[in-house]
């Protein structure tokens, strides 16, 4: 699968999970590689580009979560 | 900047022997807004005896997912200096050598980006800035990225490996300390600045059994060097002690395994029951030193009180040749976070998920052979096991 392929399905996911339950890095890494049959360190590499962007940001709450930065 | 708030109950802790941290805001409050209102921030706090500090959120700079601790105080109108009050960590060199002109650079950009306090090192080891605005976050990383500092670790993450000066000044060191710390440290940069654990991992690396470092009670994984064989003996120095010390009393009735006697004026070590604790080594500086095939043992496991009790790392590698490019060690560690990952929960540590799911389990899924080294704790061995398939019926 193309990275902006992979790109899109991580963002979506964050997207729809926010507000309701927040994701880890490795919750990610796991439902997009069991959903999309990809391997982990493709999506890991997706997500990084998106983190390096400022697309996606890491949080602290009691644990690292990766968000949408807030407006 | 004079002085703003009355606080006696700050002041109550600047009496006494010992160093006060209330002294050392007071001094920076001289010059800093910030610390100004920390002062009355934190006497409020005392006065209430409750926390006016949030925390959480903002983790980083750009790209990063560590390396910034966000703090906020809740009363923010009262006290605008810490209405933002991040901690910035640095990654500190291996060892904790520095050059003066570079510590005196970093408190300078300290003064210009946050409130000029600093605590170095911080108990985790890296260089601690505390206090800055989110806004400044990015311009004091620009700095000193530039002058080639990094972000140390933080969050559910590997957090900046430390050790002791290990070869660098001590001839007790069994591995290369400051090596090994700078090399676990850039082999994985990705864990450490993209959190990616169910909870924080510290590798903590000592040359010998006397642990400076404390990484038998700091590290997750604790690295400590030893050695296979004898200790190499000078018996003429043995003499020599024996003029001044009460060798018997204070070495060989210390020995935990009982491992050693005088035959006559020579000392004798049954070297196959030494435990290698250091304590004669470390007495006897000039009649003995340890053996020349040196290795390093691993051990697991230990943390401080946090979500359950504190916990000391135990031994799960007996003996390990720690010479680069350290595969066998980097496999091991994979193999050890992999389990962590797939069978951790939320702020679960390693030696938490071992006690939930047993030892044996975590060796045999891990593919870590039982060795009676494993000493969970004296006289608590837990390497006795049996699986299904080893039952005979
Ligand atoms: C007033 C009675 C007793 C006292 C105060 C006592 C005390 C102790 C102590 C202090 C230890 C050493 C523990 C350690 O090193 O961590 C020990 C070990 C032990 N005791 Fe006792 N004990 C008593 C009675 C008994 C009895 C009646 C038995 C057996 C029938 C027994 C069997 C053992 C065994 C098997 C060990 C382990 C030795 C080893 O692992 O080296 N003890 N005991
Ligand atoms: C087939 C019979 C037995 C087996 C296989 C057995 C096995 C063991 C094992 C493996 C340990 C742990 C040793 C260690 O961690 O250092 C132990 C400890 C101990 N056993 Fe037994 N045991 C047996 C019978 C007994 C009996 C009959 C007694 C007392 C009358 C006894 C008293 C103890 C004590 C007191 C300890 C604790 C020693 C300590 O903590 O220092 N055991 N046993
Ligand atoms: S831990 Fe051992 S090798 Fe390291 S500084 Fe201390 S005595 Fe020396
Ligand atoms: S190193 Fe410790 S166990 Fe070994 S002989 Fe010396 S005192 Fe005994």
């Amino acid at each position: 699968m193309e990275k902006e392929e992979v790109k899109k399905i991580i963002y979506a996911l964050v997207e729809a999970s926010t507000g309701k339950k927040k994701l880890k890095q490795s919750d990610i890494l796991k439902k997009v590689s069991a959903d999309h049959g990809i391997e982990k360190d493709e999506v890991k590499a997706a997500l990084r580009d998106l983190v390096d962007a400022g697309t996606l940001i890491f949080t602290y709450f009691g644990g690292s979560f990766i968000e949408i930065p807030p407006k | 900047m004079s002085k703003k708030y009355d606080t006696p109950m700050l002041d109550e802790l600047e009496k006494g022997a010992f160093p006060s941290f209330v002294t050392e805001i007071k001094r920076a409050a001289a010059h800093s807004d910030m610390s100004n209102d920390l002062l009355g921030h934190t006497e409020t706090c005392y006065k209430e005896r409750v926390t006016h500090w949030k925390h959480g959120g903002i983790v980083g700079v750009r790209g990063y997912g560590g390396g910034v601790i966000g703090r906020y105080s809740d009363m923010p109108d009262k006290f605008p200096g810490v209405a933002h009050f991040h901690t910035v960590r640095l990654n500190s060199p291996s060892g904790f050598y520095y050059k003066a002109d570079a510590l005196v650079e970093l408190c300078d950009l300290w003064d210009k980006y946050g409130s000029g306090l600093t605590n170095i090192h911080g108990s985790t080891g890296d260089l601690v800035f505390l206090g800055t605005r989110t806004e400044n976050l990015e311009p004091f990383f620009a700095e000193t990225s530039s002058r080639g500092w990094d972000l140390g670790g933080s969050g559910s993450a590997l957090r900046t490996p430390s050790c002791c000066l290990g070869k660098s000044r001590c001839e007790w060191a069994n591995i290369d300390t400051m090596a090994i710390t700078n090399d676990i440290t850039q082999h994985y940069q990705d864990e450490m600045h993209r959190p990616a654990f169910p909870y924080k991992f510290k590798f903590k690396v000592a040359g010998c059994a006397c642990d400076c470092i404390a990484s038998i009670a700091r590290a997750d994984m604790s690295i400590i060097g030893t050695w296979k064989g004898n200790i190499r003996v000078n018996q003429a120095e043995v003499a020599n002690y024996a003029k001044t010390m009460n060798i018997q009393a204070e070495i060989i009735d210390m020995c935990p395994t009982g491992c050693m006697k005088l035959d006559g004026k020579e000392l004798r070590i049954d070297n196959a029951n030494c435990n290698r604790c250091m304590h004669c080594i470390a007495k006897m500086t000039k009649a003995l030193r340890p053996g020349t095939e040196q290795g390093a043992t691993l051990l697991l496991g230990s943390k401080a009180p946090i979500v359950t009790g504190a916990l000391m790392s135990w031994v799960i590698v007996p003996f390990i040749k720690m010479e680069p490019p350290y595969e066998e060690f980097y496999e091991l560690i994979d193999k050890i976070w992999e389990w962590w990952d797939e069978n951790g929960k939320n702020r679960e540590r390693i030696g938490e998920l071992i006690e939930r799911l047993s030892f044996p389990r975590f060796l045999k899924e891990v593919g870590l052979e039982p060795s009676p080294a494993m000493v969970k704790e004296p006289r608590r061995d837990p390497f006795f096991f049996w699986a299904e398939e080893d039952i005979e019926r």
